[in-house]
């Protein structure tokens, strides 16, 4: 299928062969036609983002300067804040809350001409791998229906990969965005920690979360990265630097050394490589070859603890910033006795999902008092050193390359009885989310019919240099 | 030590000597415009929960941002008390769920506060010595007395305080009583804090244990709700004679236990407000939301310069070098707003006696009064140059010295833009009358019908000219220059 991605449907609204409102409708239209089917969305908001498309109609024909973004159709994962819309955060403690704001990036989106289109399904508070822990519905892969799209951003990723819309924002705490992005065969970019504000993102990790977009091509991300990056002074954690630009480079990567760390094919380090991911891989290694770059092997000899050290970190701050759903100020209250405690109770029991009530309960543990140092505090110790594995990494590459995912997307209902397996699919991803490093997920071929997913990571705020050696990839491949 | 210092209490019963160990808790709300991590301002008394945004309220996706009047509000208590600020610090989240606290953790600071050491001498010579100080923000308020539900009152939520911790320096209520005077005389002149304790912009927990002279400390009780000092005193006094007699009795069972008590003051008890319970686990951990606070030597440099004199700095001046009474120098520096005033005084050429003692017979009176309507001494409209011209036309004869009363309360009731001194002198007709035809016309009119007067006079009792100035100064309205009516009189009766 060959949809407009970002540029091209702005360039088409702009340059009058179609119109927002007209481009809009097809994207409607698409929707409703493999919503039913997919999943991807819980709300469609068809009437104020068709009176959106016709203001932007009108405001391109007084003259008026367009937009990065415009009337470009988008569509929001449920834990980022858009005043009037549901921001559910796929929980049923959250059904029907509208947050009383608008997220910083969202803003920036609709400012640049960007139309809201609906909001999608997630596992609940970003608490999962399938899309399965989504107390609404769980959405499909577009490749085949039976199989999972990934998660947490499970919607806004099948929004993107099925043509119902060419940009989504999710957002990636261990990968919650490019692993999605590598089971449905699309492009996933988790920008360096900070880069884009936090700001009306209902927090899982706050020290790991990370607002990412979803499209079709590493172009439309960049397109989307420079409207969504820079610093934003309600988000203290948010780089001090201002919008990213694209670098109007061509192709080639002449002199490029790409780091191919041993760790990430190594089966036998408990990844559990896929032959056929393996093999794409080897493939796409070649290319970058061909582009003029050279493969070098590096180690990162902390990775083996990557997962154990970012679910104690991210249960931990995820009890904690969980905290507030508690039925006193929003969501939905359920009252037991008269006591303020039994009401609490009741409002988590009732509304969180098992999931949530497992990483609530192992983060309550790890910073309970006689468990903090040897949980909490050693993760924190091999978090900072999983980034130096990735710094000393870098003095031998301008970037590296791994698969996103070890195994292409799997059958629903395969996993969801075992928790430990499917923390354990999350191993290539957590680490570039420990380190705050900046990461791509790219299509790069198919193995069995199924799309398998490439990570190219670079240093810390290296984030142009991510998304430029993804941008001449995709040019090879095309 | 002599017998007033000795901080042991001698059981009548028994007469074994008891030492009190006392630690406070103080917490100040720092005099900022906005609240600790959003932009919401705070007013004491505004409507509930209408000082309050998406972060205050803890509405998902928010954060906090840190304020910076704030830090340097907090850097300036750490200095004004001789602590060391730490050139790195962080915030932490202190976890616990209650309706008031809307995140379901405070943020405050755990193991990197940004001040540690300092400290208050008392006029004793002993050292309370502060083991640290931090910076967190406030609850909001839950208020049980409305019907059957909890209400809820966001508006305090998030308001910035800094906890002062003493050491277990303290040995009596006296102590207490004075440590906290002190410290507030010291927030308030620094420009922290109001220490305002009606308004809740200070409150003190005490923690509180008793032992045997010679003996090693025992359990400590914690003791909440003291809405003053004097009510703190007299809760420490209570709650060391309560131990006392708990261990006196030698029943186990009746011994102090590790708990939170209430402080009743119209019973003057403590009773159990929280059960023996085990350490509470706060499930401190970093905030992820807030970097850490970096505080370089400019800054620190900065905010020392913004340091006024501490009170005691400035009494000791007053004494010695302007040679003021001690009771005029602490009444001067008794408000941070009255001591500056005083000096700007000085600095505007006023005798150093002069202004303190208008400022401390006059001024400071007026605080409180309802028909000028001055909250506190800052309000005063009056400026020291003002007071200057007032205190020259008195030197010079223009007014009386009892027209100058009136002319400062005149002006103070004026407000801040009402009309000038030299306008008021005229508006109010307090102008001496200086001429010499209409004095004498006053001076005659006096003496007549007063022939015994006279013949006292001229028969040598200079006393008698007294009893004929009263009728003058009486029929010129206090306007007839006394001097002047003096010598007219002299020269009417030697005549
Ligand atoms: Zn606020």
């Amino acid at each position: 299928m060959t949809l407009p991605g970002v540029e091209a449907t702005r360039a088409r609204i702009v340059a009058g062969t179609t119109s927002a409102e007209a481009n809009l409708r097809e994207c409607l239209e698409r929707i409703a036609a493999l919503n039913p089917k997919l999943q991807a969305f819980h709300t469609v908001a068809a009437q104020s983002s068709l009176a959106r498309a016709t203001e932007l109609d009108a405001l391109l024909k007084s003259g008026a300067q367009p937009g990065a973004l415009h009337g470009v159709p988008v569509a929001l994962k449920s834990n980022l804040c858009a005043s009037g819309h549901e921001t559910n955060c796929g929980s049923r403690l959250l059904a029907g809350w509208q947050a009383p704001y608008t997220a910083r990036a969202v803003e920036r989106l609709l400012d640049a001409g960007a139309i809201l289109v609906g909001m999608t399904h997630m596992d609940e508070f970003g608490f999962g791998s399938s899309g399965e822990n989504s107390a609404y519905a769980t959405a499909r892969n577009p490749h085949d229906p039976e199989r999972t799209a990934g998660g947490s951003s499970s919607g806004s990723a099948v929004a993107v990969a099925s043509g119902m819309v060419p940009l989504a924002l999710g957002s990636d705490t261990g990968g919650s965005v490019r692993q999605p992005a590598a089971l449905c065969g699309i492009a996933g970019f988790k920008p360096s920690y900070g880069r884009i504000p936090r700001h009306g993102l209902v927090a899982f990790g706050s020290s790991l979360d990370c607002i990412s977009p979803f499209a079709r091509s590493v172009t439309d991300l960049e397109c989307a990265m420079e409207v969504l990056s820079g610093h934003d002074a309600l988000d203290a954690t948010s780089i001090e630097e201002p919008p990213l630009l694209r670098i109007a480079s061509e192709g080639a990567l002449d002199g490029w050394r790409i780091g191919v760390p041993r760790e990430c094919f190594d089966a036998g380090a408990g990844s559990g490589l896929d032959e056929g991911v393996r093999t794409a891989l080897e493939a796409a290694l070649r290319r970058f070859e061909q582009l003029g770059a050279q493969c070098v092997e590096v180690s990162l000899p902390h990775l083996r603890h990557a997962i154990a050290t970012y679910y104690i970190i991210a249960c931990a701050e995820a009890s904690s910033n969980l905290a507030r759903f508690d039925g006193v100020r929003y969501g939905v209250r359920h009252t037991a006795g008269s006591s303020l405690a039994a009401m609490m109770s009741a409002t988590r029991e009732r509304g969180f999902g098992a999931e949530v009530k497992r990483r609530v309960l192992l983060g309550t543990f790890v910073l309970s008092a006689g468990y903090h140092e040897a949980w909490y505090q050693r993760a924190q110790r091999v978090r900072a050193r999983i980034a130096q594995d990735f710094e000393q990494a870098f003095e031998q590459c301008e970037v590296l390359v791994t698969p996103t995912t070890p195994s292409t997307a799997f059958r629903l209902g395969e996993k969801s009885s075992d928790p430990l397996a499917m923390y354990l699919s999350d191993v290539l991803t957590v680490p570039a989310s420990l380190a705050g490093i900046p990461a791509l997920s790219i299509d790069c071929g198919r193995t069995q019919g199924l799309p398998v997913g490439m990570q190219i990571l670079g240093p810390a705020r290296a984030d142009t240099r991510v998304l430029r050696a993804g941008r001449a990839f995709e040019r090879k491949n095309a | 030590m002599s017998a007033a210092h000795d901080p042991a209490l001698v059981s009548p019963r028994t007469g074994r000597r008891w030492l009190a160990v006392i630690g406070l808790e103080t917490h100040v709300q720092l005099k900022t415009r906005t609240k600790l991590f959003c932009g919401c301002e705070y007013r004491f008394g505004a409507e509930p929960n209408t000082l309050t945004c998406a972060l205050c309220t803890a509405q998902p996706g928010a954060l906090p941002v840190l304020n910076c009047e704030a830090l340097a509000l907090a850097v300036r208590a750490g200095l004004a008390l001789g602590a060391d600020i730490a050139p790195l610090s962080k915030f932490d989240r202190k976890h616990y769920f209650y309706c008031d606290l809307p995140k379901g953790y405070q943020i405050s600071q755990y193991d990197q506060p940004y001040c540690k050491g300092g400290g208050i001498a008392l006029a004793s010579g002993r050292f309370i010595r502060l083991e640290r100080i931090h910076m967190e923000e406030d609850a909001g308020k839950a208020i049980h007395d409305r019907g059957a539900s909890t209400l809820v009152d966001l508006n305090r939520a998030g308001v910035p305080l800094i906890e002062m911790v003493t050491q277990a320096d303290i040995q009596t209520a006296a102590e207490a009583f004075e440590y906290l005077t002190l410290l507030k005389e010291r927030l308030q002149y620094a420009g922290v804090s109001d220490c305002d304790m009606e308004k809740g912009s200070l409150r003190c927990d005490v923690n509180i244990s008793v032992r045997p002279a010679g003996e090693g400390w025992r359990t400590k009780v914690e003791i909440k709700n003291l809405n003053s000092f004097r009510f703190i005193a007299a809760a420490i006094e209570h709650e060391a004679w309560r131990q006392i007699e708990a261990y006196e009795s030698e029943d186990p069972a009746q011994y102090p236990v590790q708990e939170t008590r209430l402080y009743d003051p119209e019973r003057n008890q403590t009773r159990t407000m929280r059960g023996k319970e085990s350490a509470r686990d706060y499930r401190y951990c970093p905030d992820p939301d807030l970097p850490p606070v970096v505080l370089d030597a400019s800054f620190l440099e900065r905010e020392r310069s913004n340091l006024s004199e501490p009170a005691d700095s400035r009494r000791a001046r007053y004494r010695e070098q302007l040679g003021l009474s001690p009771a005029d120098a602490a009444a001067l520096t008794s408000e941070r707003a009255a001591s500056d005033y005083f000096e700007a005084c000085l600095r505007s050429g006023i005798d150093a006696r002069d202004a303190s003692s208008w400022i401390r017979n006059e001024l400071l009176g007026w605080v409180g009064e309802p028909e000028l309507g001055l909250r506190d001494f800052a309000q005063l409209p009056i400026s020291p140059r003002e007071l200057s011209e007032v205190l020259e036309l008195i030197r010079s004869g223009r007014i009386a010295s009892n027209a100058g009363r009136k002319l400062l309360r005149a002006r103070a009731l004026a407000g801040p833009d009402g009309p000038g001194i030299a306008a008021l002198v005229a508006q109010l007709g307090l102008e001496q009358v200086q001429d010499d035809a209409q004095l004498e016309e006053w001076c005659r009119a006096a003496l007549i019908g007063k022939e015994k007067i006279i013949a006292d006079y001229r028969s040598g009792k200079e006393a008698a000219l007294n009893a004929l100035l009263g009728p003058v100064m009486k029929q010129s309205g206090g306007r007839a220059a006394p001097e002047k009516v003096r010598e007219i009189l002299k020269r009417l009766l030697s005549g």
